[in-house]
């Protein structure tokens, strides 16, 4: 069921979940984007720039990090804006053939703010990876029923 | 290599058209490990009240990189795509993205600022959906800043 406007209220927990990342998934992100930098799959350039490692496309972790909005929203076409900062890396290991994850990205969120006249809510994400955040004012803007 | 300080304020206007595919929108979900029926089914889309499949709330990403290319590319700006990091991205949707949409982006550079040995570059791209007739009407605005990481940065 889709939260309405009127049963939110601030600091409330809208849940979490943890996302596992392979090279592999940077790959098809890389096809899915269009967006080819080697640094996200190719770990001598990426080192040779200066890099610790491949890491995933920040557009990566910001899209896979809305899908607990747009699931709790109930219709991914209720997030009306969404933005946020690009802080650490996340540095996904090279597990290919493992079956093991690369990296986890730990994404909880909670309602920030709310809006009785656009009857909107933002949703403050937190984004984790290798205890460090890794988005900064990660926030979705919800128009509610 | 340095950045073109006079990049600040140039737009680059609508080029090509991008043809929002409904396969396109299930494999862009599919990336970003997105499950929710609307960007999968036809059916749930439309049970929502929406024509076709919806896009994910940063679907626009493509067409903003696509514009962004246009900038990145140009032996003017001075900018090495290997040592660009993504810094901060901003999604405004003036209405959602769906398949069947028929787009077209506007580049305008808002901001150059020199960092160390670097430059951090915000861009705009104003994405707009075809009409019939020859009208557009404004679908996503994106905002994002890129750093080009200076040498030892």
């Amino acid at each position: 069921m889709s939260p309405t406007f009127e049963e939110l209220s601030v600091g409330q927990d809208i849940g979490s979940r943890s996302i596992e990342v392979t090279r592999q998934d940077l790959v098809k992100y890389a096809g899915a984007s269009g967006d080819f930098n080697p640094i996200h799959w190719n770990e001598a350039f990426a080192t040779g720039v200066e890099l610790p490692g491949v890491i995933a496309h920040g557009m990566f972790t910001m899209g896979a990090a809305v899908q607990l909005v747009s699931d709790w929203a109930g219709d991914p076409a209720a997030v009306v804006d969404y933005q946020t900062r690009f802080t650490k890396p996340v540095l996904v290991t090279d597990t290919t053939g493992t079956g093991d994850a690369g990296a986890v990205i730990d994404v909880s969120g909670a309602v920030g703010a709310l809006d009785a006249e656009a009857r909107t809510a933002r949703v403050d994400l937190t984004v984790v990876f290798d205890g460090q955040k890794v988005l900064v004012k990660a926030q979705a803007l919800v128009r509610l029923a | 290599m340095t950045i073109n300080p006079d990049l600040q304020g140039r737009s680059y206007p609508a080029a090509e058209v991008y043809d929002v595919g409904r396969e396109k929108i299930r494999e862009f979900a599919r990336a970003v490990k997105a499950t929710h029926p609307a960007h999968f089914d036809v059916d749930a889309a439309q049970g929502l009240g929406h024509p076709d499949l919806v896009a994910p709330p940063t679907f626009a990403i493509i067409i903003a990189q696509r514009a962004d290319a246009q900038l990145i590319e140009d032996p003017e700006a001075g900018i090495d795509f290997s040592r660009v990091v993504h810094a901060d991205q901003r999604f405004t949707h003036h209405r959602p993205i769906f398949a069947g949409d028929r787009l077209v982006a506007e580049l305008h550079v808002d901001g150059v600022r020199a960092m160390g040995g670097g430059a951090m570059i915000t861009t705009r791209s104003e994405i707009f959906v075809l009409t019939d007739g020859d009208g557009r009407e404004p679908v996503s605005t994106t905002k994002s800043s890129i750093l080009v990481r200076g040498e030892g940065q």
